[in-house]
């Protein structure tokens, strides 16, 4: 698997997209780190750049690259190698790029600007989002029939989970207002991995405390070593759930 | 070695193949042949497991092509067009195949690599390569690890007349060493020299499988082309002899 | 002729200044309850350095006493440790260590009943249930005090400083942790809170009841479990003041609640949940005011009316004003706030459209605080940028007419 991985990274690295994205990545985090005077606002606008353009990239990179990567996949498949092991080297080679884009381009002014417990927080959740929202990508890829179908329902994918679902949670947080809603918005949250990659920034912020104001569970919760495991387990299973249901698809599609 | 049982595969509206029962043997060059759509292809990538049948069963070597992608080591396929990842450069697509092969250096088949010159351009990206020598890197692909089975979809497509008759002159070699040789093609005459056996489909449904002596009595032809081209004008006289070969097919279909 | 003169002199000094006691662990008064006994008014007591385990002492005589080289009343977790009643009292330079708990009373390490003219200055108080008790006294001087309390629960710590039924009293530069409330007043009258730090306490770092004109400058609260709490007040002024951070489920700056006719001014308030929570308080001049990185800035309750807000700094908090209701009967005007997005044509330093402080997610949060968890998402952004261009939910007339351009000087 490392072998072909090896040649997926390879084949990315070449395009310069990546190096692009790792570029841009530096750029942005840099210049808010140089342009806001204390380091938790530069991490706010980060926060942003973290749970809305992380997944759009990761989504819409990943389709492409499954596409573009067509002819790698009907060559292997001509080799003695299993769809499995093909899928998931594809898999490794783009997260291990999209890793690397991240923990480079952002990852390192973080450690130079705010190596804290809300640094740390951030990057974990930028990795886990970006693991993500690659896994997603490629359930959304190998069931479309397409490139353009593929690339549209990943921006659909990325559209709701960035916007449409949180409408969604604000629309159930009124119709069910009379109940007491804590561990629902807590499940709500779960359901969708920007929120909870949110969440779990922003406990570490300043501003977490303010989550607070409503009841101490969120804080409680998400701060606790639970709540750690807690985020860490229901992000592992969404990258784990898409890409398992990828590679059952995907043995059973014809190429 | 291959043997196809009451395959059915349906695409969508398009009925690809049906009920396809064949078997072929080591020593035999099989031609397969019919007009473009009739599911050559199609039956040639069920071989090779890039597509799966709705119904029925491939064997190779007596074991079920299923699950287990070790068979496909024992094929060597040359592709209609070869597509390979764009920023990969020659070199590296042999060696990760002798990676991904496990093979040794000494085992392998270097004969077309030589014969091409591939070598002197083993640092191009494939990107830059022309239809025909992609087509050079696609023969040597297949020879490359000696397999006991090869299967060529229009080899001889796009290939210069030099190019061209090295590999015929390959595949003879190969014929001799009792391997078997399954060809798609429609330029016939390319094939007369070399072919033992011709398997015709047409719209889906295998018409016949037939060695050649057989069908040149039958038709009177010497010329398979000849012979062929009857068949496909779809004379009257044609019709009436396919529905005679098709009676017949029941018994003779195993040759 | 000069023993007269001495006779003379000398009784004109005496009534004044005393005689000096001294008590010491080596000296012949070895307890301070003897040195008091053995004193009449107007004399001086010097305590030299040494622990003392007196259980109670009262003090009803008009006395200085002065701790030399830190000398340590020890109520051994079971006494109220010093006692006084009475006037012209000094008590200085003393630690005051372990004074007791009583269920029934509210136990002190100094507790003062009905006196008049007491300076209390450069102690130290360390666990105590409660540290300084004053009530019905007046012209009463807290100053200088260092006071520690190791708190445990709401119910199991008493308050600071705390004064009941007082007037013209003077709190000044002591320092205050770790108690219920840091500094506590109910019906204090024109009294005077100035320079004191009052942070950890485990609910207000300053609690202020039913107290009508009183002023306090340059306080600084921070990190209370709950702000400060002013309520059912009159007159209060308080300016030059910090409230920082302040964070927590309800925790504010300053909560005011039925306060009228007061003067905020030139405050700070930073890193609070929330900066002012309002309600039903009015005729408030809240004036030059700086609110960086709260929660919410302002909170202002339907029922708070007449109050202006006016020249004050808004900048980094999530929230600048949340309310409850759409009636607007207070008056923002002329405050800088770093989230106006307008322009200035006619360069006169003032925006020329007006500023609606509050947001539509603020007003989404108000009515459903658990859509807090929305916070910082991309979808409330979005809905707080629709709102602005279009308004609907948000109250149309809370608005700033004449919003600043650039942050104000204060």
């Amino acid at each position: 698997m490392i072998k072909l991985s090896k040649y997926v990274l390879y084949d990315i690295l070449r395009s310069r997209i990546i190096l692009a994205y790792t570029l841009f990545l530096f750029i942005v985090s840099l210049s808010m780190f140089q342009m806001e005077e204390n380091s938790s606002k530069a991490m706010l606008s980060l926060l942003n750049i973290v749970l809305i353009v992380l997944p759009l990239i990761s989504l819409v990179f990943t389709t492409i690259h499954y596409y573009n990567s067509y002819e790698f996949i009907e060559l292997m498949l001509s080799q003695p190698l299993s769809r499995t092991r093909i899928l998931l080297s594809e898999f490794v080679g783009v997260s291990i790029s999209l890793l690397s884009a991240f923990f480079i381009g952002a990852g390192v002014p973080v450690l130079l600007f705010a190596a804290n417990d809300t640094g740390f927080a951030l990057l974990f959740a930028g990795g886990a989002l970006t693991l993500v929202f690659t896994s997603i990508a490629f359930l959304a890829a190998v069931y479309a029939r397409d490139k353009a179908r593929g690339i549209g329902f990943a921006l659909l994918l990325w559209f709701y989970f960035a916007l449409i679902y949180d409408g969604l949670v604000l629309l159930i947080l009124f119709s069910f207002s009379d109940y007491p809603l804590e561990k629902l918005t807590l499940v709500l949250s779960a359901l969708n991995p920007i929120d909870l990659g949110r969440i779990f920034i922003m406990l570490r912020m300043d501003i977490g405390a303010l989550m607070g104001y409503t009841g101490a569970l969120y804080k409680d919760f998400f701060g606790s070593g639970s709540g750690i495991l807690f985020t860490v387990g229901i992000m592992m299973l969404w990258v784990v759930l898409p890409l398992w249901l990828a590679v059952r698809k995907f043995k059973r599609k014809d190429l | 070695m291959i043997r196809i049982e009451h395959i059915n595969k349906r695409f969508k509206k398009l009925q690809a193949l049906e009920d396809i029962n064949a078997e072929f043997h080591k020593g035999q060059v099989i031609s397969l042949i019919g007009p473009n759509g009739s599911g050559k292809t199609t039956l040639i990538k069920l071989i090779l497991g890039m597509v799966r049948p709705d119904t029925g069963k491939i064997l190779v070597d007596d074991k079920l092509i299923d699950n287990d992608p070790v068979y496909r080591q024992k094929i060597g396929y040359m592709p209609q067009i070869g597509r390979y990842p764009d920023n990969m450069k020659i070199g590296q697509l042999f060696k990760m195949l002798m990676q991904i092969r496990n093979k040794e250096e000494v085992s392998l088949d270097k004969a077309l690599i030589e014969q091409f010159e591939l070598e002197k351009i083993f640092e191009k990206p494939m990107r830059t390569l022309s239809g025909g020598t992609r087509q050079k890197v696609s023969a040597a692909i297949a020879f490359l690890f000696d397999p006991p089975i090869l299967i060529l979809d229009e080899p001889t497509a796009g290939l210069d007349p030099l190019a061209s008759e090295i590999l015929k002159e390959k595949i003879i070699t190969e014929k001799e060493k009792s391997k078997l040789i399954l060809i798609t093609s429609h330029i016939l005459s390319d094939l007369d020299d070399l072919t033992s056996h011709i398997m015709y489909m047409q719209e889906g449904k295998m018409l016949f499988l037939k060695e050649i002596e057989a069908l040149q009595e039958e038709t009177g032809e010497v010329r398979l082309g000849k012979a062929i081209a009857r068949i496909m004008k779809g004379e009257k006289l044609t019709s009436e002899w396919i529905d005679k070969m098709l009676q017949k097919k029941s018994d003779e279909r195993i040759i | 002729m000069r023993i007269i003169l001495t006779i003379i002199l000398t009784s004109f000094l005496l009534p004044s200044a005393g005689r000096t006691i001294i008590v010491g662990p080596n000296q012949s008064i070895r307890s301070l309850k003897k040195g008091i006994e053995q004193a009449k008014d107007k004399d001086s007591i010097i305590l030299l350095a040494g622990v003392y385990k007196e259980g109670s002492i009262t003090l009803t005589k008009s006395l200085t006493i002065t701790g030399q080289n830190n000398p340590v009343l020890d109520g051994e977790n079971k006494y109220e440790i010093l006692l006084i009643s009475g006037k012209h009292i000094i008590i200085r330079g003393i630690t005051f260590l372990n004074s007791g708990y009583s269920a029934m009373n509210d136990f002190a390490a100094v507790k003062l009943v009905d006196c008049s003219n007491i300076t209390i200055e450069n102690n130290t108080v360390r666990n105590a249930y409660f540290a300084i008790h004053i009530s019905n006294t007046a012209f009463a001087v807290i100053r200088n005090n260092r006071i520690i309390g190791s708190p445990l629960s709401e119910q199991m710590t008493g308050n600071g400083i705390h004064l009941w039924k007082s007037k013209n009293a003077t709190i000044e530069k002591n320092s205050i942790q770790g108690h219920r409330d840091g500094i506590y007043f109910e019906f204090v009258t024109r009294s005077l809170i100035v320079d004191n730090q009052s942070e950890k306490n485990i609910r207000y770092g300053l609690h202020f009841m039913f107290s009508n004109d009183d002023s306090y400058y340059r306080n600084t609260f921070r990190n209370n479990g709950a702000g400060v709490a002013v309520m059912y007040s009159k007159k209060v002024t308080m300016a030059g003041n910090h409230f920082e951070q302040n964070w927590g489920p309800s925790s504010y700056g300053i909560l005011l609640k039925d306060i009228t006719d007061s003067d905020i001014r030139l405050n700070t308030f930073y890193k609070n949940s929330v900066g002012i929570h309002m309600e039903g308080s009015s005729r408030i001049v809240i004036q030059k005011n700086s609110f960086d990185e709260n929660g919410w800035a302002l909170k202002i309750q339907a029922s708070c009316d007449d109050n202006v807000f006016h020249y004050n700094n808004f900048t980094g908090n999530t929230f600048d004003v949340g309310t409850n209701g759409t009636m607007v009967l207070n008056e923002f005007i002329n405050n800088y706030w770093d989230k106006y997005e307008g322009y200035d044509i006619n360069r006169d330093g003032i925006g020329d459209v007006p500023y609606h402080p509050v947001s539509m997610y603020s007003m989404i949060v108000q009515q459903n605080p658990y859509a807090l968890i929305l916070l910082r998402s991309f979808t409330v952004s979005l809905l707080d940028k629709a709102e602005k261009a279009i308004p609907s939910l948000t109250p149309e007339h809370l608005l700033d007419n004449k919003p600043m351009m650039k942050q104000i000087t204060l």
